[in-house]
């Protein structure tokens, strides 16, 4: 995406300009973008993730997400040898801080990075009672945390475990793939701070997004695939041993 | 024929009393519920647009690039290109909205190089690792490594 | 632990739901048990279990609403009910049962007594009694014919509704494909069944205290009655947890080996002891024995008292085992959580307790307004014409 100079200061202000909008309650008169030309997924590289933390870390402050909770996070697999089954899995911190170097030498050891899987049919908002958490025209699932009750069902009935009870808000949170980014022309903040382009946000709708070649000349898989809820989040190099 | 109904007609009293009932449940929901529910689905649409309209923490890099073109020309030629900017400085946005007054404070290179660069068994085999203190000595990253373009065959020697 | 699992979302009182809402159930049945089926021996209990029913509905949304993060949106289900969601759906469930099965129910089976007090009393008592009789007077035989009746074709209604009650109880956790504990399609059946169980029980004990505390002599044929409809459907009820059970280790998928191991370490005590040992088995040798064998009555009755306490813990150690249980696990099958019961917080063991002993208080209130034991309701045979 090729932005002049003045597009670049200009964007900026444009979102506190919206902010302020949003602030007088008045949303609807805010700049706003077109939901019907998106269609929002994500690649993750399992072979270029060096389990840095960066995206963990750009999330928390991008989105003021508290401590001990997460957005996203990373897990370091150890599979040994043809134990597909057993993977011996951590994910200190979330992966934060980075990883410590382990004691298991041998077998084959990657870290993949996880977040909200923004499903097409996704069970979190078929269980919300009151319809606090959503899916808009553009596929991204997010929650309204102003309507959310915290009865914690779509926590509950998400396969993945990306939802979290924010301690203060007292609603459901996740990943939101930073909506207030990508509606703006920009990626989202863990995209923007991985380093080695392990992340990279797709717009499956865009024919000139690189990810429809990527689609085509790799194997990819999404977590989960026998549950059906059509995960956009789609892996490259993705081991059987990944639960 | 009366005194069938005379006798039917406590159970008209509960049928009073749960209509009342459902009349005035309907007028709540005609009051309390959100005017912009339903706008673009079974939701609040007003959420949707305040998501939308949340101020940024992470300006991107482009915006960093507009005003750096100097280092973002060194970066390109080195390693470090497809790195960005906040990757290593931080989020600021608020730097680049306001650069005069908004200094973005250096990371501390100690830590900062080592979280991608510490060895792991399980990074990919072809990236940089080292163990610090070996590799080092004990000595910070930039004494020898120029942050911008740190491969020494780039030009990245100090 | 994916790092988002490591804190339970649903506590204590999210198995005290199931349980109160269960005990809603089982006693409702019971009292059908009088009105449609025709099961006389049982009627010294029919009040009782339907005032009892009352008293833990009542009771049965407030632990919801000491859980949510945001009890005070909580008519937001009513208003904008997300028509996908069986707990969405479920608020209007609770309300029907409510209002035109329970209350409708007792009013009719009470409206006599209710007229009558109403004259009788005076002061704020009587003024009580008026509200109740919602104005009308009428006591005349044709009219109590047709309270029978309509109370006649609203307990055979209640009937499903009491098992839609239950069952979407068990259909709020059956559904849920993430959690392998909870997905399956017995979940409703189960939950059903063991609320029969409980709420048998739960009407046995009630009956045998409420006597005791009056003085009253306790109608053997009638408590020989509900501990063999309490024995029939306990076989039931174990017979599904069996064959959940039997199924799981039977076909051994990808969930298996961690539930396995869950089981026998984390919630041994609650499943192993507690629900099977001395919540089903030992409640189903007594009660067994007491259908194979003639005891007297003294032996009788301390068996039943037992078998009804012990079947109450079990089911309350079930509801805790699938609710607490479901969320001890990792969704990646690797790894396990602790669930920590704090004491004096919104969630903790005493708001459970307070919660628990609440609808005993309810239900004295209720004895007091509306006796059970003040004559015999007049049940006039449907089929019979003017």
């Amino acid at each position: 995406m090729n932005f002049t100079r003045r597009q670049i200061l200009l964007l900026l202000p444009a979102a506190a300009v919206a902010w302020e909008f949003v602030k007088a309650g008045t949303p609807d008169q805010a700049p706003n973008y077109n939901m019907d030309e998106h269609w929002w997924g994500m690649l993750l590289d399992i072979t270029k993730c060096i389990g840095c933390g960066s995206c963990v870390r750009a999330c928390a402050t991008e989105n003021d997400v508290p401590e001990g909770y997460f957005r996203t996070w990373v897990e370091d697999y150890h599979r040994e040898d043809w134990r597909i089954e057993t993977p011996v899995v951590s994910s200190p911190e979330g992966g934060k801080n980075g990883f410590p170097q382990s004691d298991l030498t041998g077998g084959k050891n990657f870290f993949v990075p996880k977040l909200c899987n923004h499903c097409v049919d996704s069970p979190c908002t078929q269980v919300c009672p009151v319809g606090a958490t959503y899916h808009t025209k553009d596929g991204v699932v997010l929650v309204d945390y102003e309507y959310c009750l915290g009865c914690r069902y779509c926590i509950q009935a998400c396969p993945y475990g990306c939802r979290f009870f924010h301690p203060t808000k007292h609603t459901a949170d996740k990943c939101t793939l930073c909506y207030h980014r990508i509606s703006k022309g920009l990626t989202t903040a863990c995209c923007e701070n991985c380093p080695t382009g392990a992340r990279q946000l797709a717009d499956l709708k865009n024919p000139q997004d690189p990810i429809h070649e990527f689609l085509k000349t790799h194997s990819v898989q999404v977590l989960k695939p026998h549950l059906a809820t059509g995960s956009k989040m789609f892996y490259n190099g993705l081991d059987g041993s990944v639960r | 024929m009366s005194g069938r109904f005379k006798d039917s007609a406590h159970l008209i009293r509960v049928a009073a009393v749960l209509l009342v009932g459902g009349v005035a449940f309907l007028a709540l929901r005609a009051a309390v519920i959100p005017k912009s529910f339903g706008q673009f689905g079974p939701y609040r649409g007003k959420a949707l647009l305040e998501m939308q309209a949340r101020p940024v923490k992470y300006a991107g890099h482009e915006v960093c690039e507009g005003c750096h073109p100097d280092v973002a020309e060194t970066k390109s030629k080195g390693v470090h290109a497809h790195v960005n900017c906040e990757t290593c400085h931080g989020a600021q946005a608020k730097h680049a909205d306001d650069p005069a007054t908004v200094k973005p404070v250096l990371p501390d290179v100690g830590k900062l190089c080592v979280r991608c660069h510490s060895e792991n068994i399980a990074k990919p085999s072809g990236f940089p690792q080292v163990n610090a203190n070996e590799h080092s000595g004990g000595q910070v990253c930039d004494t020898c490594h120029q942050p911008h373009s740190p491969g020494f065959d780039a030009g990245g020697k100090k | 632990m994916y790092p988002n699992e490591v804190e339970l979302q649903w506590s204590v009182l999210i198995v005290l739901y199931p349980f109160l809402t269960g005990l809603v159930a089982g006693a409702f049945i019971l009292a059908s048990l009088e009105r449609v089926f025709r099961v006389e021996e049982v009627k010294p209990t029919y009040r009782l279990a339907l005032l009892t029913a009352l008293a833990f509905l009542i009771v049965a949304p407030l632990p919801l609403q000491l859980h949510l993060g945001h009890p005070e949106r909580s008519l937001e289900m009513y208003l904008t009910p997300h028509r996908a969601s069986a707990m969405a759906m479920f608020g209007f469930v609770y309300l029907w049962y409510l209002m035109a099965v329970l209350l409708l129910e007792i009013w009719l089976d009470y409206r006599r007594d209710i007229v009558l007090l109403a004259q009788s009393s005076r002061g704020v008592k009587k003024l009580l009694y008026k509200a109740l009789s919602l104005g009308s007077d009428n006591i005349s035989d044709g009219a109590l014919r047709v309270d029978d009746r309509v109370g006649w074709i609203i307990t055979l209604i209640g009937i499903p509704s009491a098992f839609m009650l239950h069952g979407y109880v068990g259909f709020i956790f059956g559904s849920v494909k993430a959690n392998p504990w909870w997905s399956t399609p017995l979940m409703p059946v189960v939950f059903l069944f063991s609320a029969m169980v409980s709420g048998i029980a739960l009407v046995l004990l009630v009956y045998m205290v409420t006597s005791r505390l009056r003085r009253a002599a306790i109608d053997m044929r009638c408590l020989d009655t509900i501990a063999k409809y309490l024995f029939y459907t306990f076989v039931i009820d174990f017979t599904l947890e069996m064959l959940d059970l039997i199924h799981r280790i039977y076909e051994a998928d990808e969930s298996f080996r961690s539930l396995d191991f869950m089981v026998h370490t984390r919630l041994f005590l609650s499943q192993i002891v507690l629900q099977i040992f001395l919540g089903t088995l030992t409640p189903l040798g007594l009660l067994a024995l007491t259908q194979l064998m003639k005891f007297p009555e003294i032996v009788r009755k301390r068996m039943y008292a037992l078998a009804a306490t012990l079947t109450i813990i079990g089911i309350f150690a079930m509801r805790w085992n699938v609710v607490i249980g479901g969320q001890l696990f990792s969704k990646s099958f690797l790894g396990y959580t602790t669930y920590k019961l704090e004491f004096v917080t919104r969630e903790g063991l005493l708001p459970a307790v307070v919660l628990m002993a609440l609808p005993f208080f309810i239900l004295y209130a209720l004895i007091k307004i509306l006796p059970p034991w003040q004559g015999e309701s007049v049940h006039v045979a449907p089929a019979e014409s003017d």
